[in-house]
């Protein structure tokens, strides 16, 4: 299933996509950003940039539902999130590796699409890993893999896992120039189809097009 | 139900990768009711009536010494955040791992108990109302176990507060599983003892996923 199935629900109505307005977030004491709004429609981007420390993470849970917002509102599909709907349409990849290391790269893709509901055959999460390039890794345990190489196994379930939108939380760390060039393929080709991405990086990202915010 | 399935399956392939931690607990519930007996000596009728004490505790320690781990593991690889924004419902996976956590450390103790029983020298009608007292408790001390675990996940020396949080909630759950055994060697009967195990069992099982659920998505804020 592609974005632009799950999307077709959207079609035809004034409001934008994603929505968010008025967000504020402070940890303890400090406050770390006030007043932070954007929108995006299908085929555009998001670029949070910011000094380390600024709120990028912070902003990335706040967006997901993993933390509440201290003020503002994020609507999607002009609903309030959290919704049913808006975890159906999500995927959230952050600093963490997300991959248990007792596993093989293609159990932990079965299972995260068994965990998440989501029909995913064997054919299909190989034919993802391998155009992640873990060709001959699929059998050996998450653990005895290279930093690049887990990240790698994380990524390959924005192939296995239909979503519209993709919030990405510095994605880039640790993977190789092959691997950058290859991440921004699979972005464009998710923007082409009427995806959406929101995205944290330090480094200029290799995807044409799209919007900034500066935290 | 097929998330709720998914996620006792990837438990338990988790635990045959790792099989020290399981036999951990088990170890433990064998070695602590065998200390007794050989510590008291041969004194059948003291034996017999500190049995089902005995067994209780022991099972309830052991049930605790898998706990921490319940939840653990899913918070530092990221995985249980990845579970709080899947499309499947969180309590609905949360109850997959606390019927896997019970699998894997309550299961055992309930089909070792008889054979345990036996160096209480318990006879086999009592050795049947232990196992069957235990097939009803050690879901409950599963389900309570994971409330705590929950609410104790990320904290600093989490273990001992694990405990101290769990075990004074343990006490219905031990008083009328040892009950039980007590009732029905005094020829009392042990339905009644049994009964409320299983309303407490019921009562659980419903909640307890909820309340574990609201605990962990206070602990990944």
């Amino acid at each position: 299933m592609t974005a632009r199935k799950l999307l077709r629900a959207g079609f035809g109505h004034n409001w934008t996509m994603l929505n968010v307005s008025g967000l504020a977030c402070s940890r303890g004491e400090r406050r770390l950003f006030t007043d932070v709004g954007f929108s995006l429609d299908p085929g555009e981007w998001l670029h949070v940039q910011g000094e380390n420390g600024a709120g990028k993470t912070s902003l990335m849970r706040l967006l997901v539902g993993l933390s509440p917002a201290d003020a503002g509102e994020i609507r999607w599909r002009n609903e309030p999130t959290p919704s049913a709907e808006f975890r159906r349409d999500l995927i959230y990849l952050g600093h963490h590796a997300a991959v248990k290391e007792d596993l093989t790269p293609l159990e932990n893709l079965l299972l995260a699409a068994a965990l998440d509901g989501v029909g995913l055959d064997e054919t299909k999460a190989l034919a993802a890993l391998v155009r992640l390039g873990l060709r001959g890794r699929e059998d050996l345990p998450v653990r005895v893999l290279s930093a690049g190489q887990k990240r790698r196994v994380l990524l390959a379930r924005l192939l296995t896992r239909p979503a519209v939108i993709w919030v990405l939380d510095e994605a880039f760390n640790a993977l190789d120039v092959a691997a950058v060039r290859l991440l921004g393929d699979l972005i464009a080709e998710h923007l082409a189809t009427g995806g959406m991405a929101v995205l944290t990086s330090h480094q200029p990202l290799p995807v044409p097009g799209g919007k900034a915010l500066v935290l | 139900m097929n998330a709720f399935l998914a996620t006792v399956r990837r438990d338990l392939l988790l635990a045959l990768r790792r099989k020290s931690e399981v036999l951990t607990a088990v170890f433990f519930f064998v070695i602590v009711t065998s200390l007794f007996p050989l510590g008291i000596g041969p004194e059948p009728v003291l034996l017999k009536k500190i049995a089902p004490g005995i067994l209780w505790v022991a099972a309830l320690l052991a049930t605790l010494l898998g706990l921490p781990r319940l939840f653990s593991a899913d918070h530092v690889d990221g995985t249980l955040e990845q579970m709080a924004l899947s499309p499947s419902p969180l309590g609905l996976l949360v109850a997959g791992k606390i019927l896997a956590h019970w699998l894997l450390c309550g299961l055992p103790l309930v089909l070792l108990a008889p054979i345990l029983g036996l160096q209480f020298d318990l006879d086999a009608s009592t050795l049947g109302i232990l196992t069957l007292a235990l097939l009803l408790g050690t879901p409950l001390l599963s389900l309570i176990g994971a409330i705590g675990a929950a609410l104790t996940l990320g904290v600093r020396g989490g273990g001992v507060l694990l405990a101290l949080l769990v075990l004074p909630l343990y006490i219905p759950a031990l008083i009328f599983g040892a009950g039980a055994v007590e009732a029905h060697s005094a020829g009392l009967g042990a339905g009644g003892h049994l009964s409320l195990l299983a309303a407490m069992l019921a009562l659980a099982g419903f909640f307890a996923p909820w309340a574990t659920t609201a605990a962990l998505r206070i602990a990944l804020e």
